[in-house]
């Protein structure tokens, strides 16, 4: 942590320790993958944030860890890339990441996505610890619309971005409702939903971000993963924790909690399936992305989980 | 071939050279210089200050010139920065009365101690084009003649000063004068106390809350508006560190300050008589200080005990969608993938479809 005794004002590029002041400083970092740039950066406290917002933010996961699935409000900062981005989940993985960590970043279940290769830089300059595509090999996990395929183990950490962390927030607009609502228990909104579906279409029709009872008291948004992965948030051995920096709220699973995806007991909870495996690796079980292959409209259906594809067609090598 | 999202990186790398190529522009054209547009483009730099929560003039031209003079990018490289400042204190209350004026105008009274003062405004320019700045070198700039008499050190509002008849509400601290709310450090919560809204409007987004406020004249809101005072120059800022036991000045500011004063019924604890509307910017910003303090009245409706029937009345809807960074954020986040989602969605169609199909089969 930088300190600083004196209370004098300084213009921000004659800062003492100030980037602009020590040489020539790319916002960008198109070097940051070199250790000399690595050094360069060392004005950023490691992850980015100051000790006091990480303690703060560890403050508000412990609250949340303590109530399964209640939306802790926190001071959420403004962080060089934009809200709605994944700048909850960065704020997580910044308070939490030491400098031993293993950290995998991925969006719609890919680590090449753009967004994923972004946030993985910035991790890559601010704190400059080891980075893996394997599930396996990961201590920490940040994710955008996807729980992978690879079993979670018990020891691992998944955060998850969450655009709106409210499930009740497209039946309510109010905050200040909402938050009654579940002070209450008062989920029957949701349930009309979903009941009306079923009058209507025969089915439930939520495909992603599908609403979850946590711990059988607080509902709690999954973020927009399918409802797909929602099973594997039900007595998942790592921790899970979810992170909205727009809406400034943070929640989580801890492990070995019941999480109930909700369902009548005529209609039961179902999930996803394909009349087809993936195209690449033969997988029956996983998650399939539809790849349009031609102006003809011809189709592929591959993994959405790149490292659990990749992994299956090198084992069968 | 499997190829739609590999290469991520590659691409950005190129993104990065693009931009900074785009940003320059004619490389035969000189170089901005941050002195140009902190010297030239006052404004620009003022609006990047306020709704980026940061006082530094050098750092808000940087920004701009970033950000090739797109303010909201602006606004957000250097909201992104402050996130890394240390914090050393509070300021003491600025006093606007001792504010060092430069313009000064009531649109409610015709007279005011210390005149009305039209200091360096666009008001009467008649905005014709001016094309003697087309070129460079066009610098013939006349002295402006000097007041008739200074104005005095202090300058109390005009409100208070003319408000012998006690028509005018006070403007009295909340009950316990609690320390407001930080919220750059403290996530906004509802019911929000009157410091905390208008903490929120400060650094609101000018174009939100000018649509706001217009829409408030226009019958979403019944607010019957007059102008008390508007007041523009620099203030003091000063510091009192626990262990001096006394304020140090550190520095002044550039401060826009608008006082409305609305038309008001009356309730049952409460006699008829004008009550106010706030606005405080950061630089030269009447338009924003004025439209801060339209909207600051309009959301004291439910402590008024009138109906909070218009968007402009209802604190949720107004301050939860002031702050461009949020916004601006939101919106474009649109353009991420969302192939998982969409493949759900697709999924789900398809059978929603299949359903519909039969229906009209059977029929
Ligand atoms: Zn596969």
């Amino acid at each position: 942590m930088k300190h600083s005794t004196s209370c004098k004002p300084q213009t921000g590029l004659h800062r003492e320790g100030g980037r602009a002041a020590t040489g020539p400083y790319s916002p960008y970092g198109e070097e940051a993958h070199s250790d000399a740039d690595k050094a360069s950066n060392w004005r950023y406290n490691f992850g980015y944030l100051d000790e006091n917002t990480k303690r703060m933010l560890r403050r508000g996961l412990l609250k949340a860890v303590a109530i399964p699935g209640y939306q802790v409000p926190f001071g959420s900062r403004e962080m060089p890339l934009p809200y709605g981005w994944g700048t909850g989940g960065i704020q997580l993985t910044a308070s939490l990441i030491g400098r031993q960590d293993v950290l995998k970043v991925i969006d719609q279940g890919a680590d090449d996505t753009t967004n994923a290769v972004n946030i993985r830089r910035f991790f890559g300059r601010v704190c400059g610890v080891d980075t893996t595509e394997k599930s396996a090999d990961a201590t920490l996990i940040q994710t955008r619309h996807r729980i992978p395929e690879t079993p979670l183990k018990a020891g691992q950490i998944v955060v998850f971005q969450v655009p709106e962390p409210e499930p009740l927030r497209l039946l309510e607009a109010s905050e200040v409702e909402t938050r009654k609502l579940h002070a209450h228990q008062e989920y029957g909104l949701m349930h009309v939903k979903l009941y009306e579906d079923i009058a209507r279409f025969g089915h439930i029709a939520t495909s992603y971000d599908y609403p979850v009872r946590v711990n059988g008291r607080y509902l709690a948004s999954p973020s927009p993963i399918p409802k797909f992965d929602n099973p594997k948030l039900h007595q998942s051995p790592a921790l899970l924790l979810f992170g909205a920096g727009r809406e400034k709220r943070l929640y989580a699973i801890p492990p070995y909690t019941d999480v109930d995806s909700l369902a009548f007991d005529d209609h039961p909870f179902e999930i996803q399936a394909w009349d087809t495996s993936c195209a690449l690796c033969g997988s029956h079980d996983s998650y399939l992305d539809e790849i349009v292959t031609d102006d003809a409209g011809s189709r592929m259906f591959v993994c959405s989980d790149t490292d659990y594809c990749t992994s299956r067609r090198e084992d069968a090598r | 071939m499997y190829v739609a999202v590999k290469g991520g990186e590659t691409a950005i790398l190129n993104s990065y050279r693009l931009l900074a190529r785009a940003r320059r522009g004619d490389a035969a054209v000189p170089e901005l210089s941050l002195a140009q547009i902190k010297g030239q483009l006052r404004h620009a730099v003022d609006r990047v200050m306020q709704e980026g929560s940061l006082f530094d003039p050098e750092l808000a031209a940087l920004a701009l010139k970033q950000a090739a003079g797109d303010t909201q990018e602006a606004v957000f490289l250097l909201r992104a920065f402050r996130t890394t400042l240390p914090r050393f204190g509070y300021s003491v209350p600025l006093d606007t009365a001792a504010m060092r004026v430069r313009r000064r105008v009531s649109g409610t009274f015709k007279d005011v101690p210390g005149g009305q003062v039209l200091g360096p405004t666009a008001d009467y320019t008649q905005r014709l084009l001016d094309f003697s700045l087309a070129g460079t070198g066009s610098a013939n700039l006349e002295e402006p003649t000097a007041l008739a008499e200074p104005l005095p050190e202090r300058l109390p509002c005009v409100l208070d000063v003319l408000n012998r008849e006690g028509l005018i509400e006070p403007e009295t601290p909340p009950p316990g004068d609690p320390a407001p709310t930080d919220l750059t450090r403290e996530p906004l919560m509802f019911p929000a106390a009157r410091a905390t809204r208008l903490q929120n409007l400060a650094r609101g987004d000018e174009g939100w809350l000018l649509g706001l406020a217009y829409s408030t004249q226009r019958g979403y809101a019944e607010s019957h508006p007059f102008a008390g005072e508007i007041r523009m120059g620099e203030v003091t800022v000063s510091i009192a560190p626990e262990e001096l036991g006394f304020a140090v000045d550190i520095g002044e500011i550039t401060l826009t300050e608008c006082q409305m004063i609305n038309q008001f019924a009356g309730n049952g604890s409460a006699p008829p008589q004008f009550t106010r509307g706030y606005g405080l910017v950061v630089g030269e910003a009447e338009r924003k200080a004025m439209a801060m303090a339209l909207v600051d009245r309009s959301l004291r409706a439910p402590e008024l005990g009138e109906t909070a029937h218009a968007p402009a009345q209802q604190a949720e809807f107004v301050l939860c969608h002031s702050d461009n960074v949020e916004a601006s954020g939101f919106v474009q986040h649109l353009k991420l993938p969302h192939y998982v989602d969409f493949q759900a969605e697709l999924s789900l169609l398809r059978t929603l479809r299949a359903g519909f199909d039969a229906k009209g089969d059977a029929q």
